[in-house]
Order: structure tokens, then sequence, then C-alpha cells
């Protein structure tokens, strides 16, 4: 079944969805991919504050396009999660809610998700243009140097994705491939 | 020996159209493949899946925008006539510059950094171009232009396996190597191998694969029921659609070969994603 959620998501939010789940996203939500990561990555390290508040956020790795004019955002599908693995624990813990992707993660953002009642939501990776339907504005809120990859701010109307890892740790990408495996 | 000038503006125009054309439009060979799995697939969420790229890539096509945001890195394989000579530039630069304006122009994402490691500065132009050039005989140039995304790419690998793995090893690295890649390929995804040659030419041969329609076969039926097998075989492994369990985990397995050293058997895996883009042009 597919669920609506007008965000910020709340921890009811989360509690409730389990992997699998078909979801609709309506509210805001922020962008990041790998350069960005990596910034916010080595200010923490240096104990510094970020440029944007992740608490209560969720994250969508993409890198968009260009917009076309006439369009509020250029294609912009899900970039692959585990480039950003490395940085997703430390994110987590600062209070981000969740990220939106796609593909597989590793265990320590498993359990990072598990520790913090977080989430872990794939998009469908290339198909941008349609995704993009769903993205009404942008906004850029910082690293705007790093053009593609640069964080922006998504006004977002039933952006469509799968619970892909739920709070409780329950992986898709671990329960569904087996059951159509035939070799 | 007559020469055939071309202008080097020629050379520019057709580039900028094969790399706008190829990321607006997905080849017919994918759609329909897309569209026979679609009828295959056993799984529901794979089902939907699937229609969501159809959707995808028929909305791409109708308004013209890029189908994926990752338009990629530019990669051409080019037949250059020996009777050919560019005026009024070079080559190269006339290729770079059908890229440049391509991207610009195209509202095609630029994904190229100009440092691969200390630096990773955009060069805002999605330029330099990767371009492979054989000198052929006669007076016309041929194209075939691809812009390949990174998702799939960062999945590919190559071995330099030597002959006693035989056949048998041949095709358990690259099934090795589709089953490492995962759900992260974007799925279901295009396999391009190429075997023999030397180390850069086993990898070369493997992008060439993945640029040649999946509705054709290798010339020797001995490669061709391989890829039929290995596409059988990755169809088993269940990742499917987005990797999101099914039976459409690829679309087709193409392999190129070239004669090989007697101590060797180098097998090269360049794994693309559905929107597997490419287009070409003869000059």
């Amino acid at each position: 079944m597919t669920k609506k959620i007008t965000l910020p998501i709340t921890d009811e939010d989360i509690r409730d969805l389990r992997a699998g789940d078909s979801v609709l996203l309506t509210g805001s939500i922020l962008t990041g991919r790998d350069a960005a990561h990596k910034r916010l990555y080595e200010l923490l390290e240096q104990g510094r504050e970020l440029p944007v508040d992740l608490k209560g956020e969720l994250i969508y790795y993409v890198g968009p396009a260009p917009a076309k004019p006439g369009y509020a955002v250029g294609p912009a599908g899900p970039t692959s999660s585990y480039r950003m693995d490395k940085y997703a624990p430390s994110l987590l813990d600062l209070g981000l809610k969740g990220m939106i992707g796609k593909g597989a993660r590793g265990q320590d953002v498993i359990d990072a998700i598990v520790r913090n009642k977080a989430v872990y939501l794939v998009a469908i990776g290339g198909a941008a243009a349609l995704i993009a339907k769903s993205i009404k504005s942008e906004e850029i809120l910082c690293y705007e140097d790093l053009g593609t990859e640069a964080v922006r701010r998504y006004e977002v109307e039933d952006f469509p994705c799968i619970v892909a890892i739920d709070s409780f740790g329950n992986n898709v990408y671990e329960t569904e491939p087996p059951k159509y495996r035939t070799t | 020996m007559e020469i055939r000038e071309i202008d080097a503006a020629v050379i520019t125009a057709a580039v900028k159209k094969l790399f706008m054309d190829c990321n607006y439009f997905i080849g017919a060979d994918i759609m329909d493949a897309l569209t026979s799995a679609r009828e295959r697939e056993n799984s529901p969420v794979g089902r939907s899946v699937l229609d969501q790229i159809i959707e995808n890539d028929r909305i791409a096509a109708a308004e013209e925008i890029p189908l994926c945001q990752d338009t990629g890195m530019a990669v051409l394989f080019v037949e250059y006539g020996d009777r050919v000579c560019v005026a009024n530039g070079n080559f190269d630069e006339a290729v770079n510059e059908g890229v440049r304006q391509a991207y610009e122009e195209g509202y095609l994402r630029k994904s190229v950094v100009d440092d691969p490691v200390f630096d990773r500065v955009n060069t805002r132009d999605n330029t330099p171009a990767v371009i492979h050039t054989k000198i052929v005989s006669g007076s016309k140039i041929r194209i075939t232009a691809g812009g390949k995304g990174f998702g799939s790419e960062n999945m590919s690998a190559i071995k330099m396996l030597t002959p006693s793995y035989g056949a048998e090893g041949v095709k358990r690295f690259i099934l090795d190597t589709v089953c490492a890649a995962g759900p992260n390929p974007c799925p279901p995804i295009v396999v391009g191998v190429g075997i023999g040659g030397t180390f850069e030419r086993a990898a070369q041969l493997a992008k060439k694969a993945t640029f040649r329609p999946i509705d054709t076969h290798h010339p020797d039926s001995r490669y061709a029921d391989m890829e039929d097998e290995l596409l059988s075989e990755i169809n088993k492994m269940g990742f499917g659609p987005a990797g999101l369990g099914g039976n459409t985990t690829a679309l087709g397995v193409n392999i190129e070969t070239a004669p090989t050293h007697i101590a060797g058997m180098p097998v090269a895996v360049n794994i693309c994603c559905h929107a597997a883009r490419h287009a070409s042009a003869e000059i």
C-alpha cells in the first residue's frame, strides 16, 4: 500500500514505515551528494557549525541536470547511496531523520538508522524526468560553487519512493532478491 | 589521392546533435527490451518500476529533456577516413566544442572534474571527452557517441585471466562482477564485455560493446551463445528492476572480442544502466 507523508517526517511516521512500503512525500527535503557530504563531514571533524541544519530533515542524494526554461527543476533522479556511507552515520547521529537515494547501504549505516530510529528511502534510478514532475521548486542553501552538487531545498508534492531500510533494520535489498533467485 | 576537407564546425554540429539526441531519446532496442521485460516480469514491484522507467523515457523524448540527470561523461568511438582533412580547426577540439555546446545548450548536466584526486573542480562544460579514434580507409568520419553515467561505470571490472580459465572462467568472472554490482548500477542493466587484446584494449572493447544495440549478436555463434546464456543466468540472480527483486536484472549482454597474447585472456566487464545512451552519425 502507498502511504502519504507530510514533511517534516515525525517519529510516529517513521515507526509506522516498513521496508517495502511505497511512500509519497509532500513538503520540503534537502539535497546533497558526494562533494557536499565531504565538506559537511570535514566541518564536523573540525567541531565547526554546519551551514545547514539537518535536524528532522530528509536528505535526497541527487545532482540534478539544469532546468530547461519553463521548468521548476531539471531532471533529478537519485544517485548511488553507498558513496555517502562514510558520512551518513555522523549526520544521522546529528539528527538527520532519513536519506533518499538508490542502492544498498553498508552495515554502519544500517546500524546508525536503527540507533537513531531513522529511515532509508529509495527512488527509481534513471527515472529522473518522471521524478522531477513531483519537485515544485528549488532553492540553493549552500555550496553554490559545487554546481549540480550544491545543497538545495526542494519543495516536493507526492514525491514517489520506497522504504528500503526501515527503523528496525529490515532491508529490502536483503529480503527481496532471494525471493526471485533461481540459481 | 583526393583529400576531402571537412570544416571543424560541421564536426562540432554533428557531435552536439549526437549528445543531445542520445540524452533525450532512448534507443528503440532498449525501449523494446523494457516493454517485453515488463510482460515477463514476475515481481509486482518490478513491474511497477519498469512502468515508471518506460513512462520516464517517454516523457524525456516528448519534452526533449534528459532521461537521467547523470548525462554522463562524453565517450566517442570514431572511424576517421584517411582521406579526410579538417579545415579551420582540429578534430579533437571540434569534438570537444560539440560536447561543450550540447551540454550547455541542451540543459545536460556537467559532471566532469579536472583533477581526479586532489582538486576535483568541475570543468563546467563536461569536457574533455574520451575519444577513441581509429583510422580507416575512405573519406568519411563515422562517430558513435554516448553519455556514460557513473553509477554503473563504477560497478565495472577488469581481470587478466589466463588461457586455462577457458570459457567457464570467462563466464564466472562476468557473472561475479554483475552479482557484486547487485542493485547499485540501476538495473535492468546492459552488460558490455571485452575479451582479448591487451589490458586497455579489453576495457575499450567492453565500452564499445555497451554502445552496440542489444538486439544484435556477436558474429561468432559461440560468443553469441555465450551472450544468451549470460543474459539468462543474470536474470536468475533475482536483483530485478531497481534491485528491488524480480527476474529482469539485465536487458542485454554484448560481447566484443580481439586477438590476444599466447599467455593471456583479459576480460573487461563494463556495466551500463537501463539508460543505455548512444547515437551514431556519418559525416
